[in-house]
């Protein structure tokens, strides 16, 4: 039988959610991420419409330098202290309702959905589960981002 | 630019001493985002002005370096005529032809 790392403490974190954010989307905003990104429809390039990851753009955390660990990440305030350290390959899966548009304001909201611990071939694994939803201003949904992290 | 238009501070994807010397990688490591990125192109590039993204996920299964030659595409694996949808499997694939990064998109035809 496999050993649990997850004890109630950290189980209790389950369906915790950080404080929503609330962006303008800009054009200029959109180019810049168009154009670092290599996209090729003109439509992108022109800041018409988003691409499908800008909202990770658009919400990734800006905090001070020294708020940074050493390698410059961030820490992620809505996640426990995992027994288990290393990061592997995770995924994402999105849902899209409606476009991004210049002049868009969006709100995100995340949420730690679930914890749960898998035998591996090496070890055990602990896998996370982080839904984002990203909603506009009528409260109308934009998009819902599933990301799944796996730790070793 | 990638990293900087996401503001992701990450030093091991352009930190090039840091990456090597400090981390031990090879080279710089792609941003496991950016990989997505490609293959929601796969898909943009291919529908033109023809569709919406109704669904998109991916998953990095292996680290990718700057210098890397990398692959990307994809195939259509069934098409729902009444809905106007179709499903596509993704892949960014290196040049031992392992993949880097598998995925899935749900489109739907039409303005």
């Amino acid at each position: 039988m496999m050993e649990s790392l997850l004890n109630d403490e950290l189980l209790s974190n389950i369906g915790r959610s950080a404080e929503p954010k609330r962006e303008l989307v800009t054009r200029r905003d959109i180019r810049k991420y168009s154009v670092a990104t290599g996209q090729r429809l003109q439509r992108f390039l022109s800041g018409d419409v988003a691409p499908p990851l800008y909202h990770m753009a658009l919400f990734w955390d800006v905090v001070g330098l020294d708020e940074l660990t050493p390698d410059g990440v961030i820490v992620d305030r809505l996640l426990p202290e995992f027994p288990l350290k290393r990061a592997m390959a995770g995924g994402l899966k999105i849902d899209y309702f409606k476009p991004i548009q210049p002049g868009d304001t969006l709100i995100a909201t995340r949420t730690l959905t679930d914890i749960y611990q898998k035998q591996g071939s090496s070890g055990p694994l602990i896998f996370y589960e982080v839904i984002t939803t990203v909603k506009n201003e009528a409260g109308n949904p934009v998009l819902t981002e599933k990301a799944t992290r796996i730790l070793r | 630019m990638y990293n900087a238009a996401l503001w992701n501070a990450h030093r091991i994807h352009f930190d090039l001493p840091y990456a090597t010397e400090v981390e031990g990688y090879p080279g710089l490591v792609i941003a496991g985002p950016l990989m997505g990125e490609w293959l929601t192109q796969c898909v943009h590039d291919w529908l033109g002005d023809d569709g919406q993204l109704v669904t998109f996920e991916f998953s990095n299964r292996r680290a990718a370096y700057v210098g890397d030659v990398l692959r990307s595409g994809g195939k259509v694996v069934s098409t729902d005529p009444d809905q106007g949808t179709a499903s596509i499997e993704l892949q960014v694939s290196n040049e031992a032809g392992e993949a880097v990064t598998l995925g899935a998109a749900v489109v739907r035809f039409g303005g």
